[in-house]
């Protein structure tokens, strides 16, 4: 991460208005600067990590307006706007989401570097609703490479939270 | 299955698990060993909050490191003209030979990796000199406009070629048990053959990374991603021409390693320690991937020929293996990666007669270097392809053949360098393994299967696995670690060891809690540096867990044995009356709760700290005569795997496997099964999808993931089964009788490459015997199909 400052951008930078885990940010970006970069250099925000910066590796996995995404791939001052969610967003310690917490339940890391990735990705996973078997959960997460090779466990936290949520779409229905 | 769908997904996953966290029964502690405790880190990595080093929050000034890759595999550099670099926007200082105060050499021992090349390169992506800017971004830019003018040399870059020029970079060495040529001359049934295998490029998912920041005088602090601190501080100070004492290197931890961050990461260390010397600015050198890919050292590719003379039973009466690696343009590791291949070219069999040879191929490529297995794996893929081969030739089951060959369970047979097997387990695994996987009925199945089926095939194949468990460089199995109790009774652990992911760290805790009797949440977990604990070796070999866990029991042992002299004679009672109980101490009839006991001792003036140090005893290797003991035990695994492939495209999918491991008493239940699937998949791709290609003038072309193929969660077998072996023990005192998890499984993924080869040689009626190299990527297995179809063809007219 680092101290980057407004005063070290060239003058190229851009405003743009972005609502980061739930805080609104406005902030100047250069027109190359990655939504990834923006988020470790500018925002010291160094869950998400960078494994590849080509979109290959799936560990800079966050949410964009509730979608999941490569933000090494997202340039920041297209999504003017946007509304981001990274692994820091989704729960802390103390008040973790569901899916940060099936993650430890079951093991579902090593070296723990894919791991913000992995349940980014899964948390929009659920919600996108179209995983409904293991199989399908596997197909769906096969962006997000765990060079550890903790898939069962991470598959097995998926499918956790995703039979949980079908419990509660099944109550309220 | 259908004949259409390839992608079957058999039986959904039945992956057996451990119960986590004892149940708080009256009185044990919590997280004491053999119980499934978390990893330490957990709550942090879910929430992005465990810091990795580029985590680090970056000092004020802080410069950012590019290198410059040569474009040249083998060349003379006549000039370079690096001042447009200088001039470049945002460039600091540019680092060239010229600027190292100290020595030109980041390798671990032989004096042959320069930091900048001093007139010739030797491999494409060697680094030229490294640019120092504001920023990444300018840095990169910067070395673009270098001007460097080269001679091209005649370049050698594979195991043929280097065996075709005699190119040796280290000596030969040669294993002798009886005479293997006479035994192979007088046996009844003979083949020989040759097995090619790729590499692998370790793609730990947190790339070399680097922060140096200067102190005052001579001093630097290094934060590098290390699997070897103690080399990496070595290294810097050699580079800037200081005393070891001046350079301190921490790591709290790493996202993976596998054997890639053992001798490479003193290259980051050492630049940015440089530019952090010369600019007396913090400098931080962070590896882009494909970079990373291209000039970091890989598993070693093999060429094995063999040759084994058996009887008609299978039972083998002498074996020859000539062994040949690809070493790359310098020695690194690769001496010691090539012996473990040697070391287990018998596997778990008793070979009786035994010649194994070595040749350390130089070729100019990147330098090759650990991986996970260290040449174990290579070793013994020639000798899991032999076995099928004798198997196939006799027309006899391949789980068969390897039984009629395993070390006796009651020891008396040596390896080829003359070693006894006296712990050797593997018949009762496999008969284990055979017996819960239903292996005779589903191999009769597969056969019948393939017998209606034109276009899939399926394919069965079982490993057995022996691994040696030590340094086989004996001095380095040596270990140190430092407690510290402090008054309130909480503990803080330091040990050389350090964290990729495998939970070495949790386990080494869980020793330090049981060995005090306290609760696992009272023992801090501390970054390795060299600081704390100095001359330690790697955290490598498997052994981390086995030298680090007994150097933090011995240093946690002594304080508790001032805690008991004190106690005795305090209280006025035989040392025998004082007792760790969990999280008290009772002392003849009362009972003390550890704080108090700690705190009374403190006022007592009694030391409350201590280093502990560990050496493996009774190993020891004489490379003269090629014998000794160079293992403390051997641990041991079993593996079958059954797979489908479309002999129409070469596409194929491991289906099923069953694995069945021993790690002795386990230190902690979760974490090993968690190391043997993890390793079990990394060999998998090893093995069937990772594919390092180079073009003729030396390039990699496969430097991103986009070209090489990692698995992913889609390529983990759809069945996968996975017990520890509940027989298990160690043999030998070894940490708790546990035995070391971080290798060895890797190994059992051979098992679907034989898989596959069963699987080919079905498409050709079980009639001629496939060759098939390593990786089995689609495009060699529909070659293998293709020529199993020709041979057949052949016999047939
Ligand atoms: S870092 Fe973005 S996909 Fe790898
Ligand atoms: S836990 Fe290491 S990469 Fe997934």
């Amino acid at each position: 991460m680092s101290s980057q400052d407004a005063q070290s951008l060239s003058p190229a930078a851009v405003p743009i208005r972005l609502t980061i885990n739930g805080t609104e940010r406005r902030l100047q970006v250069e027109p190359w600067t990655t939504l990834l970069d923006l988020l470790r250099e500018q925002e010291g925000l160094t869950g998400s990590k960078k494994g590849c910066d080509h979109g290959q590796c799936g560990a800079c996995t966050v949410l964009i307006d509730g979608k999941r995404a490569n933000s090494c791939l997202v340039l920041a001052v297209v999504k003017d706007g946007a509304e981001i969610t990274t692994i820091e967003g989704l729960g802390q310690p103390g008040n973790l989401h569901p899916m940060q917490e099936a993650f430890i339940e079951h093991d579902a890391f090593q070296c723990g570097y894919c791991t913000p990735g992995q349940i980014c990705s899964a948390v929009a996973l659920v919600q996108e609703g179209r995983a409904h078997t293991r199989e399908e959960i596997r197909e769906y997460m096969s962006g997000n490479i765990c060079r550890c090779g903790a898939y069962t466990n991470i598959v097995d936290a998926i499918e956790d939270v995703l039979g949980q949520s079908s419990t509660l779409r099944e109550a309220a229905e | 299955m259908d004949e259409t769908v390839i992608q079957d997904r058999g039986i959904s996953a039945t992956f057996s698990r451990v119960p986590h966290s004892e149940p708080p029964h009256d009185g044990a502690i919590k997280g004491g060993v053999a119980r499934s405790v978390k990893h330490d880190s957990a709550p942090r990595h879910v929430a992005g909050e465990a810091i990795y080093t580029d985590d680090i929050p970056e000092l004020p000034g802080t410069l950012h490191l590019h290198l410059a890759m040569s474009a040249h595999a083998h060349a003379a550099i006549l000039s370079m003209d690096l001042d447009a670099v200088r001039q470049a926007a945002g460039v600091v200082r540019v680092l060239t030979l010229d600027d190292i105060p100290g020595k030109n050499d980041y390798s671990p021992f032989f004096g042959d990796d320069p930091i900048f090349p001093e007139g010739l390169v030797q491999y494409v992506g060697q680094c030229l000199f490294a640019v120092a800017a504001e920023s990444r971004e300018a840095a990169f830019q910067a070395a673009l406009l270098a001007k460097i003018e080269y001679a091209p040399l005649p370049a050698v870059l594979t195991v043929d070629e280097a065996l075709a020029a005699d190119l040796d970079l280290l000596p030969r060495h040669e294993m002798r048990l009886g005479d293997a040529a006479a035994a192979i001359d007088a046996a009844p049934h003979r083949l020989a053959n040759t097995l090619h295998m790729g590499g692998q490029d370790h793609f730990y998912l947190e790339g070399q990374i680097a922060y140096a920041i200067p102190g005052e005088g001579d001093d630097m602090f290094v934060y590098s991603s290390t699997q070897h601190p103690s080399e990496v501080q070595h290294n810097v100070a050699k580079a800037l021409g200081i005393a070891d004492h001046s350079v301190t290197v921490e790591v709290r931890r790493m996202g993976g390693g596998f054997g890639g961050k053992e001798s490479q990461p003193a290259l980051m260390a050492n630049v940015a320690a440089l530019a952090a010397r010369l600019t007396g600015r913090p400098a931080k050198l962070r590896l882009d991937r494909d970079d990373d890919m291209v000039m970091t050292g890989k598993r070693h590719d093999f060429r094995i020929d063999y040759a084994v003379g058996f009887d008609g039973d299978g039972r083998i009466l002498g074996a020859e293996f000539d062994q040949a690696a690809r070493c790359g343009y310098s020695a690194d590791l690769s001496g010691g990666i090539t012996d473990r291949a040697m070391f287990h070219a018998d596997n778990a069999y008793d070979l009786q007669a035994a010649r194994v040879t070595s040749r350390r191929m130089k070729t100019h490529t990147v330098s090759n270097t650990a991986f996970r297995g260290f040449g174990g794996p290579q070793g013994l893929l020639a000798t899991e392809r032999m076995m099928d081969e004798i198997a196939f030739g006799l027309g006899l089951d391949p789980f068969d053949v390897r039984r009629a060959n395993y070390y006796p369970a009651e020891g008396g047979k040596v390896t080829p360098y003359h070693m006894e097997v006296t712990d050797s387990v593997i018949l009762e695994m496999m008969d284990e393994l055979a017996e819960s996987s239903d292996y005779r009925a589903r191999r009769r199945a597969i056969r019948a299967f393939n017998a209606t089926s034109p276009i899939l095939k399926k394919g069965i194949g079982v490993t057995p696995l022996k691994f040696g468990i030590s340094f086989t460089t004996t001095h380095l199995n040596q270990a140190g670690a430092l407690v510290h109790v402090y008054k309130d009774g909480s503990v803080h652990l330091n040990h050389g060891g350090t964290e990729m992911g495998q939970g070495l760290f949790i386990k080494v805790a869980q020793v330090v809690a049981e060995e005090f009797q306290i609760d696992l949440d009272r023992v801090k977990i501390t970054a390795t540096t060299t600081a704390k604990v100095p001359n330690t070796s790697a955290t490598a070999a498997s052994s981390g867990t086995d030298l680090n866990g007994m150097a933090a029991k011995n240093a946690a042992g002594a304080i508790k044995q001032r805690l008991i002299a004190f106690a005795a004679a305090k209280y006025s009672v035989p040392e025998e009356q004082v007792v760790f109980l969990p999280n008290r101490v009772r002392v003849g009839n009362e009972e003390i709760a550890f704080p108090d006991l700690v705190q009374e001792a403190y006022l007592n003036q009694v030391s409350l700290s201590a280093a502990g140090f560990y050496a493996t005893p009774g190993i020891h290797y004489d490379r003269e005569t090629a014998s000794g003991r160079p293992f403390f035990y051997f641990a041991y695994g079993a593996a079958i795997s059954e797979v489908v492939i479309d002999t129409l495209t070469g596409e194929n999918r491991l289906v099923r496997a069953d694995i069945l491991h021993d790690v002795g008493r386990s230190l902690n239940p979760a974490i090993d099964l968690g190391q043997i699937e993890g390793g079990f998949i990394q060999g998998l791709g090893w093995l069937t999808t990772e594919e390092l290609w180079w073009d003729k003038s030396g390039r990699l072309r496969t430097h991103a993931p986009s070209t090489y193929k990692i698995p992913t969660a889609n390529d983990r077998p759809d069945d996968l089964r996975i017990e520890l072996w509940d027989k298990g023990y160690n043999k030998v005192d070894s940490i708790y009788r546990s035995k070391a998890v971080g290798e060895p499984p890797l190994m059992l993924a051979i098992s679907a490459f034989s898989a596959l080869t069963d699987a080919v040689a079905a498409a050709g009626g079980y009639r001629v015997f496939p060759h098939l190299d390593a990786p089995a990527t689609p495009e060699r297995i529909l070659m293998a199909v293709e020529d199993v179809k020709t041979r057949v063809r052949a016999l047939e007219s």
